[in-house]
């Protein structure tokens, strides 16, 4: 019993208090932003944000006045498009990877990897001209087409690894019964790996949610996402603070909450790879 | 390629078809993604490489002069690109240990035994999820001089004896952008530590304190030869992201207080959007990926082999 306490004791003090410390500085500027989204305008200055008093004014003024709902179906519709883009491309090609050997294979599957690993601004000022000389700029296409440089090469690698998961066996079952290799792969192995597809699409929507610089760059008067409408809130209205967290909240939300609904699957996509490496 | 290559007439119809199909399909299955992937990265790429070689400022569209390498020359002139990349390799020489050594201990912690693990997995991950531009003004609200809590904390614990404006101090601002970004990046090296330690067999530890080896001979001798290679996949990830990432600086301070918080993508974006200068920012963004380069051949060889 005295041992068992003792080593309770030694757990809490080696586990569960360094644990918390790390939690508080992982969710503790989080709570902070929350916080102050919550607290009057009036009061930020004198008393610092606090939970006495607590008003939804700055969520309210942020829809009626500045418009905020527009920009998140911006970005839902930007997201989403890229979402489309990115899996329907990736499934034939992830197919392939997962289930032939052919000539050039490693190095087709080596560029999908390089072009994730391309900074960012290589290819933002050419994207400008390009979607300019088209007409393309401040619509959603342009950001859906950006948003794509980066989501289908993630998918191709995503889904391949999640296709490597299902038995071959499996397909040529399917073909002994009459179906086509297109028809194992619709019928079989598709359904089969749903999940791991879903989980893909998901972290494609959150990327595309996120990503702020195409949208600035590519985005304007019509087409703003949430991410670069937080953003002007500093220079239209000086710096409301109380107003800005409750932008960043609500920017924030959507893929916070599908982040943790799919983490545990994701993550193990996401970390198979490297373990194995 | 190869396909086309079977003379077609010097074997019967049906099993050529055949085959031939079989050699094809790979190919016409990957040829979406390859081509859409050839028209929206490796031609814009190439158009980079190509506006690098030219005068061509966006406002006087009608000048693109051919004149050679002379954008790189003046890059390695510019004192400005000199700056830059010293704060880039700071940038990754601070942000990516940090991070890392963060990311460690809050693995080492998740892989124990309490009752509420699943809670604080979940809850880590919040700031990979978040977007960057919410961190970024999420920190700079922080770190504001007058109203930030980062002062207010400071000044109580007595560490600072008056405000410091940490954004606007030449002196501070990299450091404090610094903080944020491995605010935002050690969950994942957590993430994947964690996977790296749940794959050593608890056995080995086991016959280890059998032996009476000590904790941090355990750590020693089998957790850090356990987690090496998810080490290194994750470091040299890692440093390529963060060294590419520049919408966090571009948000928190857009490369100011003068200098101080540029980095070479951040210059290039800003020579581009700022000035228009699409030739010099197109030379900037050119020599910032011959750079970057280097690691990722490191990193496209590690797990080509895995490929294997």
């Amino acid at each position: 019993m005295a041992l068992k306490r003792k080593s309770l004791r030694r757990r809490i003090l080696t586990v569960d208090l360094p644990m918390l410390a790390i939690l508080a500085f992982t969710l503790g500027p989080y709570l902070w932003m929350f916080l102050t989204s919550i607290t009057p305008e009036s009061r930020l200055f004198t008393v610092g944000p606090s939970i006495s008093g607590a008003t939804v004014e700055n969520y309210t003024r942020l829809f009626r006045t500045v418009g905020f709902a527009d920009n998140l179906l911006d970005s839902f519709i930007v997201a989403s498009g890229t979402v489309v883009v990115g899996l329907s491309l990736s499934v034939t090609a992830a197919y392939s990877f997962s289930r032939f050997t052919f000539r050039g294979r490693r190095m087709l599957m080596m560029q999908f990897l390089l072009i994730n690993m391309f900074p960012l601004v290589l290819l933002i000022l050419p994207l400008f001209v390009l979607m300019r000389v088209l007409g393309l700029l401040d619509s959603h296409l342009a950001l859906i087409i950006a948003n794509s440089t980066i989501a289908i090469p993630f998918s191709v690698w995503m889904m391949t690894s999640y296709m490597n998961g299902i038995p071959r066996s499996l397909d040529e079952a399917a073909m002994t019964d009459g179906c086509t290799r297109l028809g194992a792969m619709l019928r079989v192995v598709l359904p089969l790996c749903l999940p791991g597809i879903i989980a893909t699409g998901i972290y494609i929507f959150i990327t595309a949610w996120n990503e702020y610089l195409y949208a600035l760059t590519l985005g304007g008067r019509n087409v703003r996402t949430i991410t670069v409408a937080v953003q002007t809130l500093i220079g239209e209205y000086e710096v409301q603070w109380g107003l800005l967290t409750a932008g960043g909240i609500v920017g924030a939300m959507p893929a916070t909450v599908l982040f943790l609904l799919v983490q545990k699957r994701l993550i193990s996509g996401l970390t198979q790879g490297a373990v194995k490496g | 390629m190869s396909a086309t290559d079977i003379p077609r007439h010097a074997m019967p119809e049906r099993p050529v078809r055949r085959s031939l199909a079989r050699q094809v399909l790979p190919y016409a299955m990957l040829s979406p993604a390859v081509l859409v992937t050839l028209a929206i990265v490796f031609l814009p790429m190439l158009q980079t490489a190509w506006m690098s070689l030219h005068e061509y400022v966006l406002f006087r569209p009608k000048d693109f002069d051919f004149i050679g390498l002379d954008n790189f020359r003046a890059v390695f002139h510019d004192e400005v690109f000199w700056i830059s990349l010293r704060h880039t390799l700071i940038w990754i020489g601070v942000t990516v240990p940090a991070q890392l050594l963060l990311g460690l201990v809050t693995a080492l912690l998740l892989n124990q035994d309490f009752p509420w693990r699943p809670l604080a997995r979940a809850l880590i991950i919040i700031p990979w999820a978040l977007p960057s531009v919410v961190i970024a003004l999420m920190w700079a609200w922080i770190y504001d001089s007058n109203y930030g809590v980062m002062n207010d904390f400071l000044l109580r614990l007595g560490v600072i004896q008056s405000s410091v404006p940490w954004l606007a101090n030449p002196d501070t601002a990299l450091g404090a952008i610094m903080l944020t970004l491995t605010w935002q990046g050690f969950p994942f090296f957590a993430v994947m530590i964690l996977a790296g330690l749940q794959a050593i067999p608890k056995s080995y530890y086991e016959a280890a304190s059998i032996d009476g080896a000590s904790a941090w001979r355990q750590f020693r001798h089998i957790t850090l030869p356990g987690i090496s290679g998810v080490l290194v996949t994750a470091v040299l990830l890692r440093v390529i992201w963060v060294a590419n990432s520049f919408d966090v600086i571009f948000v928190m301070t857009g490369g100011g207080p003068g200098y101080a918080t540029y980095t070479l993508p951040l210059y290039a974006f800003i020579k581009a959007r700022t000035n228009l200068d699409f030739g010099y920012g197109s030379a900037l963004a050119v020599t910032f990926t011959i750079l970057l380069m280097i690691i990722v051949v490191i990193y496209l060889r590690r797990t080509g082999k895995a490929l294997r």
